[in-house]
């Protein structure tokens, strides 16, 4: 343990409107602790800057996975292995399943939080990706009221986010994709577990009759922030998948993302197997009709 | 009555109970009265002058201890082989993370914080990070000439052979990179020092004389002043075999000043950054063969980077420059070889010590000698395995029966191995995962090389108390490995009475005699044969006395003892190592027998290329080896599996990466050790032969498991892809820039 412990505060507010008072009377003071997998890693490393923060795991109002009017919510705190357990998130959200499994180890499980995870805006996160392809919206919650952020337009930097500093992120809501529609999500990480992504792959897509209808794809650490592709999204939308379809999807993916050479891969590899889990994705659905 | 009720039996370990209850104290369990804790502050640079030291403001100095190389009380070097690397740099760091100042301090979180305001100041002078530049000396950063070491081995004569007719001549140029260690205890000590009383050292360590040397010299202290005891000790693997002479050095040195116990316990951040790791190497072969496949000449040329001082190079180099011709008979062989310097945190021993690199490098090429002569790579090997009576490079005769043939057919029955080569090689073509099947055969010689045992001539200790329990007195470590339930198993069996009775001593220096460092597969092998030798004189000694028939129970050997030491007042038996008649190694020409004796193996890798994301995957594995006698069958099985995993993990997952001479990726999430899930099932079978120098037949076995999984693996890869790829770890970026050459630049 690197950090000097006794310059770091933590209180634990009692209910949700004692933690939004405190962002309200010092937005930026305090800063919000839920499962601290990524905080603990700074800490431990002596790298953990900012020195007060709140605790929230307990405020009941940020947990729960539950539907309403044909959407789910999935409360922030939900953890990856409340996802991995929700029979609802399963029957309809397939994806974010297969990425809470590919997420840390089983510790690491219990105590990541979904909103915990689109907080700390890792361009490398495993969630994310899905979360985008399944059209999200953030709720965000603060002492002067809620607004809903479309999740695609959440990020807008490495690292940075829309969140305003006396916000909290209360859930994200997920409208149900269409009977039939095609998942397909696919983590390529150093190592078959315990790995960060080099590249992150989510795709969903609906038939209309025998052509594409709406395709969706996100992919995780190929840029800043977890990617979206709304340009080969269109490259792909109407059209009947073929190998020319497939070159140039793959050709507009390759122009849309912008990853880079780091500690664990590099841009080139990032950008070939970027577009070879889409040929794979597309590959896919040809076979089955679509 | 020399038994064999124990020996060849999975006999519960040890110190197993403690470890698996959690009751087992390791270093950092320690604490002691008024106990301080230190740290390292290190080089920010990888080379150059040290020019000052602030120590920044808001941190409460007085109450710090703060010692630097003008504290030190005796030398400022490690002693091991050259004395080149200083405890504390002075006026001159040579690499990054190279240690300038330690602090200790009661507050262990106060004491980071100090550390973080201390600024070492370094005027940087050039200098040379890569093995290729240090060759080249386009900076000379150590000695003349950035070579540590050089060897030359030499057999027959090959300058005659490369123009001859009918024989064709193959070249290629192998490379690896290092390996941390990765044990899972990280280093760690407590000592207490002082004038009066001298120096107690107690921490994780392999080899407590190594210690016991260094401080010596570093406290310019006799001797019997200096005292180091073995705590629990959480892995090895070789990094723990030279690095805990400097830390335990360390750790005295601010317990000297400050007058109270120091505890020093890296992170796995420091210990990754800062200690030993593999070397890195490079080697080049010039293979000369008929064109039926029989071996006329091996040239090779074997270059390890050594890191920024000596350290163990010169030795390392040497297991790999004897193992680097490999178990063939060949007439013709001519071995150059050197460990050059870089200003890299020094490399030092891991598990195979320079064998596991030249090995890679040669099962590697002769895979392509096969091709070259249109042989299957079996059937190559199999016309040039050596045989009894048949030299190594060396010159050494083989003397005992080795059948590397048997070994060979074993695999391939147990992996299908003829079956699955065509069946992947048909199906391959089109198919998005593609499969190879290949293999390496290898030998790992035990022992110190050449006349090192002699001149270690080890001593171990046996003892029978007056409650007839028998202690083993040696200072071979138990890391992990076994040694506590080995040497147990060889005394009891030697004695002939329970495995319950006797118990090893933890080592001790105040305790136990020198019976060598625990490296070099030799613990069991070596000092085994030690402890059977002590054990037995304590039988002779008893039967001397007429206190013990020719037939006893435990019960009658205990009654024994106790009359013994009731009449004598104790019973301790020492045996010091005697290099076994006819053996003979030249020094100078680096000739003769190497080893007293050699482990023998042939693994079998099926991997798994995957063509969307190129990673390549070990499916299966299959490791078949003539250990001699196995004395543990579940210790021996579990030997093997870790290094087989250790092995895979240097093939194809543990990449370092450097920055100016830096680890830059020193934590578990960048540097990446494969999984549980990442690894094939491993399937163990022995062949035994027992060796006569060895207790109940027994060979050396610890780091044989590393030399087989590396070439066995990329052979396989070139089977799936038909890639010759020659450099581990074998990342899915290499894979791809080879399998992919369109995508380079993309």
């Amino acid at each position: 343990m690197r950090a000097y412990l006794p310059s770091y505060e933590l209180v634990v507010p009692r209910t949700l409107d004692e933690a939004l008072a405190l962002l309200r009377d010092g937005p930026g003071v305090w800063r919000p602790f839920a499962g601290g997998t990524d905080l603990m890693v700074l800490l431990e490393a002596g790298k953990l800057e900012h020195r007060k923060f709140f605790s929230i795991r307990h405020l009941s109002e940020l947990r729960g996975v539950g539907e309403s009017d044909g959407r789910v919510r999935i409360g922030a705190l939900t953890t990856y292995t409340g996802v991995r357990r929700s029979d609802l998130l399963a029957r309809h959200f397939p994806l974010l399943g297969l990425a809470a499994r590919e997420t840390g180890g089983i510790a690491i499980q219990n105590r990541g939080t979904v909103g915990g995870n689109i907080a700390n805006a890792s361009p490398a996160a495993d969630t994310p990706p899905a979360l985008l392809v399944y059209g999200a919206e953030v709720e965000l919650v603060s002492a002067s009221g809620a607004r809903r952020v479309p999740y695609s337009e959440f990020h807008t930097g490495y690292k940075r986010t829309v969140m305003r500093a006396d916000e909290l992120i209360a859930a994200v809501h997920l409208p149900r994709p269409g009977e039939g529609a095609r998942h397909y999500y696919r983590k390529v990480g150093t190592r078959r577990a315990q790995a960060i992504s080099k590249v992150c792959f989510a795709a969903l897509a609906e038939a209309v009759g025998d052509a594409l209808g709406e395709v969706r794809i996100a992919l995780g650490s190929v840029a800043p922030v977890v990617l979206r592709c709304p340009r080969t999204e269109a490259v792909l939308k109407g059209r009947r998948v073929d190998g020319e379809l497939l070159r140039a999807a793959s050709e507009e993916l390759a122009r849309e993302i912008t990853p880079i050479d780091d500690l664990r891969s590099t841009a080139r590899y990032r950008t070939r197997v970027a577009r070879n889990l889409l040929g794979e994705f597309l590959s896919g659905l040809s076979g089955r009709g679509v | 009555m020399t038994s064999d009720k124990n020996i060849g039996r999975p006999v519960p370990r040890k110190e197993g109970r403690a470890k698996v209850t959690g009751a087992a104290a390791y270093v950092d369990d320690l604490r002691l009265p008024d106990m301080l804790y230190g740290v390292t502050v290190r080089s920010p640079a990888p080379r150059g002058r040290i020019t000052g030291v602030t120590f920044g403001e808001g941190i409460p100095w007085d109450e710090f201890t703060v010692v630097a190389a003008r504290d030190i009380p005796g030398a400022n070097y490690v002693a091991l082989i050259l004395n080149d690397q200083p405890y504390l740099a002075e006026t001159f760091v040579n690499h990054a993370e190279e240690p300038v100042l330690l602090l200790a301090h009661p507050d262990k979180y106060l004491l980071e914080e100090a550390r973080r305001a201390v600024r070492i100041e370094v005027e940087p002078v050039p200098g040379v990070f890569r093995l290729e530049d240090s060759l080249a000396r386009t900076e000379v950063v150590w000695g003349e000439d950035n070579v540590f070491k050089t060897f030359l081995v030499e057999k027959g004569n090959v300058d005659g052979v490369w123009d001859s007719a009918g024989v064709v001549v193959v070249e290629g140029e192998y490379t690896t990179g290092a390996q941390e260690q990765l044990y899972i205890e990280t280093n760690g000590v407590i000592a207490e020092a002082s004038a009066a009383t001298g120096v107690v050292v107690r921490g994780s360590m392999q080899c407590p004389y190594y210690v016991h040397k260094a401080l010596v010299k570093l406290f310019d202290l006799p001797e019997d002043k200096i005292r180091v005891i073995q705590t629990e000790t959480g892995g090895g693997f070789g990094g723990k075999e030279e690095y805990p002479s400097l830390l335990a050095g360390h750790a005295a040195l601010l317990a000297w000043k400050s007058g109270r116990p120091v505890k020093m316990v890296y992170d796995r951040a420091e210990d990754m950054l800062a200690t030993t790791k593999r070397h890195p190497s490079r080697t080049r072969h010039r293979t000369a063969v008929t064109r039926d496949g029989r071996l006329v000449a091996m040239d090779i040329d074997f270059v390890v980077d050594g890191g920024a001082y000596a350290t163990l190079s010169s030795v390392v180099l040497s297991r790999g420059t004897i193992h680097a011709a490999g178990p063939y008979h060949c007439p013709n062989v001519r071995i150059r070889s050197r460990a050059v310097a870089t200003n890299v945190p020094p490399h030092g021993a891991f598990r195979g010590f320079g064998a596991p690199q030249s090995i890679f490098a040669l099962e590697r090429q002769l895979d392509r000698v096969a091709a070259a002569v249109g042989l299957e790579p079996d059937e190559l090997r199999r016309r040039n395995f050596i045989k009894k009576g048949e030299t190594t490079a060396t010159g050494q005769v083989i003397r005992e029966d080795v059948d590397l043939g048997a070994l060979l057919d074993r695999a391939f029955e147990l992996t299908d191995y003829h079956a699955k080569r065509e069946r992947f090689a048909r199906e391959n073509a089109g198919a998005r995962t593609k499969r190879g099947i290949g293999f390496a055969s290898f030998m790992h010689g035990a022992g110190f090389t050449g006349s090192g045992e002699k001149y270690l001539q080890s001593i171990v200790g046996c003892e029978a108390t007056a409650e007839g329990r028998i202690k083993v007195l040696a200072a071979s470590t138990e890391i992990g490995q076994g040694t506590k339930t080995v040497f147990a198993q060889i005394a009891s069996d030697a004695l002939g009475i329970d495995y319950e009775t006797v118990e090893v001593v933890q080592p001790d220096t105040a305790d136990v005699p020198n019976s060598g460092p625990t490296v070099a597969s030799r613990t069991c092998m070596i000092v085994g044969k030690l402890v059977e030798s002590a054990a037995l004189q304590i039988r002779e000694t008893l039967k001397g006395a007429g206190l013990l028939g020719d037939a006893y129970t435990t019960e009658e050997f205990a009654r024994a003892c106790a009359a013994y030491v009731e009449r004598h007042g104790a019973l301790k038996t020492f045996t010091q190592y005697t290099q076994p008649e006819g053996v003979e190694w030249d020094d100078e020409r680096y000739r003769g027998d190497a080893y007293g004796a050699y482990a023998w193996a042939v693994y079998v890798a099926e991997v798994s290329v995957d063509t969307l994301t190129y990673e390549a995957r070990v499916e299966d594995f299959v490791a078949v080896q003539e250990v001699g006698r196995v004395i543990h069958p579940v210790l021996a099985a579990g030997q093997i599996e870790g290094g087989v995993a250790q092995g895979i993990g240097w093939a194809l997952y543990e990449n370092v990466v450097w920055r100016d001479g830096r680890m830059a990726n020193g934590q578990m999430t960048n540097y990446i050790m494969p999984t549980s899930a990442d690894l094939p099932p491993i399937r163990v079978h022995f062949f035994e032969n027992p060796y006569e120098g060895g207790p109940g037949g027994a060979k050396g076995i610890g780091e044989l498991p590393m030399d087989g999984p590396a070439p066995a693996i990329l052979n396989a890869v070139e089977h799936a892809t038909g890639l010759r790829l020659d450099h581990v770890p074998l990342t899915p970026e290499a894979l791809m820039d080879a399998l992919e050459p369109e995508a380079v630049g993309a």
